[in-house]
Order: structure tokens, then sequence, then C-alpha cells
């Protein structure tokens, strides 16, 4: 699928079985150059940006840094980007069971350009993502002099920016859930049917426990997108200093004003963000190794 | 018919299937489409001349050309370390695995303002890089590296799979036939790798030729020179030039919609050849 090569797929584990092997081992100064050109690549291009973050965040010391996280502007950013996020990963959640369901679980015409259409989203341009919005709610849009005669703010206001969120991160839970439940079937579902459960039963008891560490998986990137989307809220949202600021966009006015230190501070918790949804990524992948072993194991 | 009520006993088709439809139309199909619509009214001419204009031309010269280069770097150290990390042990690899995904997680503007201090003329790369007269802020060099920056995990996370499923058996039959490790990786892993490279790299160039968070700092967004075509879109929005913003959307839409058909043939191909879902 088009977009984030992110996906949910347990790693099986230890490389001493290629090391050991006479026939896939590589030479000593094979191994050691390729890791030191792809640890170095690594090292200057990922690594380095993200420790970059935290030192330029405390080059003025930790009372700057806190000053610049509780000003008024950075707070009510903070509480904007938690608002989008509390509104779009829920939609989203909901949508991608609903799609999966229909998805995996049924048969039927077109089911394949559904699948693309779903992932559109991630091939769209984020700037490409606000201007549609402004196309459609802005005051020379479809609906905007109806919404100015109305008074209602979509384009410029929380509803835009909220919008552009949920485009952005729509394939997040969809993608993850779509592939696995299509893999597992729908047999399990029909016996707890056949005997008797209601659908919601099903999903509850059967569906779900099934794909619960794909949904969270899938959950926790759509959060970090939601959080840290920063294009296609930037053309929606009109930077209106504590009004219409989330954080991405916080970080990019103070910079733009040099005030340097203030913007890594602010820059430094969505990193911190992106530092946690790793780790729980990762521990999922790990839970989601253990569950396969088990099941391939018994 | 073949989907015959009769078969279906799961319940919630109907309310499922009928969701997602609405859904996807209210939140991206009917949007997009207005951008096409817009482009329809607005006549071919004034579209031609939104689309050719000097600046715009330029801006799709270097977005296309920095983010096919970035995917091409990209594509050869990516697989260095999707082979480090399935095949070599070393200290570190759990960690270096799981910052894989960094770019994924990190928000853009986190990523461009980074950037940016690092390759400043007086930050920690660029002073190094300064006394060569080498400067990368600010220079199509510096939207190079953030699109580097973005592009890399799609190849890492694409090939890396497919180099876990290799069948030990095919290099072991290599070595016992003679040939050395350098003939066994070129003509007998590489090529079964070439379909997931291939669409990492498609993937990587799709995301970069939209991205906009990560460079827009460290461009420096001189006209002709380092403007990129998702900074003209906004750029002509705040003109209000409605009708030229959507022309180049357009423009680019077209390319991501092509891309992605050429993205799930490779996919498609990718699966046909390792039996895997890239």
């Amino acid at each position: 699928m088009a977009g984030a090569a992110a996906h949910l797929s347990p790693h099986s584990g230890s490389a001493t079985r290629f090391e050991a092997n006479l026939a896939t081992r590589d030479r000593r100064w094979v191994k050691y150059t390729l890791l030191a050109v792809g640890l170095s690549y690594f090292a200057l291009f990922l690594l380095l940006p993200l420790v970059a973050v935290f030192i330029e965040a405390l080059r003025k010391g930790w009372e700057t840094y806190f000053a610049a996280l509780v000003e008024p502007d950075a707070l009510s950013a903070i509480k904007l980007t938690l608002i989008a996020a509390a509104i779009s990963v829920p939609l989203n959640l909901v949508f991608g069971i609903a799609a999966a369901w229909a998805i995996a679980k049924f048969e039927f015409p077109g089911k394949h350009l559904l699948i693309t259409f779903i992932d559109l989203p991630f091939s769209v341009s984020p700037v490409v993502a606000g201007l549609i919005y402004v196309l459609i709610f802005g005051a020379h849009g479809w609906f905007g002099p109806w919404l100015i005669d109305n008074d209602i703010r979509v384009i410029f206001a929380i509803p835009g920016i909220v919008l552009a969120t949920v485009f952005v991160t729509f394939p997040f839970v969809a993608r993850e859930l779509i592939p696995l439940m299509q893999s597992q079937g729908r047999d399990e579902e029909e016996a707890a049917v056949t005997l008797g459960a209601s659908g919601l039963q099903t999903f509850w008891r059967v569906t779900l426990p099934n794909v619960k560490w794909a949904l969270l998986y899938g959950v926790i990137l759509c959060n970090a997108r939601a959080m840290g989307e920063f294009g296609a809220v930037s053309v929606v949202s009109g930077h209106i200093r504590g009004e219409t600021n989330t954080m991405p966009l916080h970080v990019e006015i103070l910079y733009n004003e040099y005030q340097f230190a203030a913007a890594f501070a602010v820059a430094s918790l969505l990193a911190l963000l992106a530092l946690v949804t790793l780790t729980v990524k990762t521990y999922i992948e790990w839970r989601a190794g253990l569950s396969t072993a088990e099941e391939t194991s018994s | 018919m073949a989907y015959a009520r009769a078969k279906r006993v799961l319940p919630g088709f109907g309310l499922s299937l009928g969701f997602t439809l609405a859904y996807l139309s209210l939140i991206v199909l009917i949007p997009l489409s207005a951008v096409f619509i817009k482009s329809a009214g607005m006549g071919w001419e004034n579209f031609v001349n939104a689309v050719t204009a000097p600046r715009v031309i330029a801006s799709f010269k270097l977005s296309f050309g920095a983010s096919l280069l970035a995917a091409a770097i990209n594509v050869v150290f990516g697989l260095i370390l999707a082979w480090s990390l399935v095949r070599y042990t070393f200290p570190g690899k759990k960690l270096v695995d799981a910052l894989i995904d960094l770019p994924f997680a990190l928000p853009t503007a986190v990523a461009g303002i980074s950037l940016t201090a690092l390759y400043a003329k007086n930050g920690w790369v660029g002073s190094l890089l300064e006394p060569f007269g080498i400067k990368v802020a600010f220079t199509p060099l510096g939207i190079l590296i953030a699109l580097v920056f973005i592009g890399l995990p799609f190849i890492v996370r694409t090939v890396q799979p497919i180099i876990e499923d290799l069948d030990a058996e095919f290099e072991e039959a290599a070595a016992s036939l003679g040939a050395t490790r350098w003939q066994t990786f070129r003509r007998v892993v590489l090529p079964s790798l070439i379909p997931a490279l291939l669409t990492g790299f498609a993937l990587a160039f799709a995301r970069a030729v939209g991205e906009y968070g990560s460079v827009i700092f460290i461009a420096g967004n001189i006209p002709l020179v380092s403007e990129i075509t998702p900074l003209m879109i906004i750029t002509k929005l705040e003109q209000y030039d409605y009708e030229g913003a959507t022309a180049v959307a357009s423009v680019m839409l077209i390319f991501s919609f092509i891309l992605l058909l050429i993205i799930n043939g490779l996919q498609a191909w990718t699966t046909k050849r390792t039996g895997r879902n890239a």
C-alpha cells in the first residue's frame, strides 16, 4: 500500500542463523564496511537531527525551556493539538473498523478500487490536502457565501484544522486492519454467529481480540501524525496566535521570529511524542511477534 | 449474482460498507474532486498559463529532480541498512531498527528546523562543510538533505522483510556451485530484491514530491532557485490566486494518482515474486 511503509509485521529475529551459515556469511571486512557505511548514514541523517532538537531546546537552560512551554500561546497550541487528535483519531478508528469489516468479511465488486481510494490521502501532498478544504469552505469556496451568511467559520478556525487532520490521518487504522483481517478470513466469526452470537458479541469477543495489536498500532501511528501534521493544517489555520495555532505551527512562528530556544523547546515535546510512539510501536511489534510465535508452536 | 445474499452469514455488511463509502466520499473523494472541478472551470488557456509560468516550471524541475535524487541515494544506503539489520549482529541493533521509523513519527516541522540548525553555516555539520565552500542550508542541496531524511524508512521497511524471507538455500546452491559471495549477491540475491527496491523508491519519491514541512525551513525559498512545488501552492494562496493554486495542485494530484497506480503494480509484482506483501 502506498504512502507509509510502517506496517505491523513481526520480525523473524536473530541474524546468527545467517552468520553461522558459510553460504550466507559475508566476509568480515564486508560486514564491517557495510556496517560502518550504514550506521554512519543512520547517525548523520536520523540520530543527529533527533539529538539536535533536545540540545538546541536546552541551549539557554531549563528556565527558558519551561518558560517557553507554559507561555499562554504555547499552552493554547498544545490544547488545540490535543483537540484535533482527540477528534480525528476516534473518527478514523471507527472508519478503519467499518472499512476493514466490510472489505475483509464480505465479497463485493469494486473492492480493489475501494482499497486504493482509502490509501489516497497518503499519496496526496499535505498542502493539497489543506487546499481542497479551502476550495470548499473558504470565503471563495463552494459553501463560502452560505457559511459567511450563517456566521460559521471553518477555514482559519478549528473545524478546518480538524478536517485537514482527519484527511491526512484517514488511512492509518484501516490499512493496518484490512490486510490482517483479510488474511484471517471469516471462519471464526461465522462459527460464532452460527452458534447464536449477535453481531456485536462476535465483533467484541472474536474479531477484536484477533486484531487488537494491529488496531493499537494503527491508532498510535494515526495519533502521531495527527499531532504532528504541519502542511495541511498550515493551509487552513490562518496562523492566529493563541487561537488557531497547533504545536507544529507554533514551532514555525517562534522559529521565524528567531526565538530559536523557544521553538526547539516546543519542538522537543513533539520529538518526545515521536520517541514514545516509536517505543510503543516496538513494544507492539514484540508482543505481536510473541502471539504469532505461540500460534505457530501450538 | 455471485454475491447472493444467502451466502452472507455475518451481519453488518450494509452498515459497514455504507458508512465506509459515505465517510470516504465526504472526507476524501468530494473534496479532492473540488480541485478538478475548479480547474475545469478556469478554461484551458488560464490553466496552461498557470502551470507553465517560469516560477512554477522551475519548482516542478526542482521538486521532481531533488525527489528522484533523494530516493536514488536512499535506495543505495537503505539497502545497506536493511541488509545490516537482517544479516548482521551488532550492538545497538534493536535501537537502530526502532529509530529507522523516526521520520514517520517525528513531525515534519521539527525535522525541518532541526536539519536547518545542523546544516546552517554555524551548525554542527554546516560549519564543517563551510571551509570547503559547500553551502547546504538555504540552497537546493538543503532540500535534498530534507528529502533524504523523509525517504529513508520507505526503502528500509520495504526491502527488510524481503531480505528476511530470502531462502538461504539459493545462496547455498550458488556457493556450492562455486560462485563467489559477490557473484551470488549480484546474480541471486539482488534480482529478488529488485521489485521491493523499486517499490521503496517509488514510495519515497511520491512522498518527497509532496513534502512540505521538513523542506521549507532549510530551502531558503528563493524564487526560481529553491522553491518547491507545494510552496508554490501556498504562495499562490497567500496572494489570493485560488485558480493558480488549484491548477498547480491538479498537476500534482494527477501525478500522485499515476504514481499510486505504478506503486500498486509494483507491489503486486513483489507479492508475485516473493509471496509476501511489501
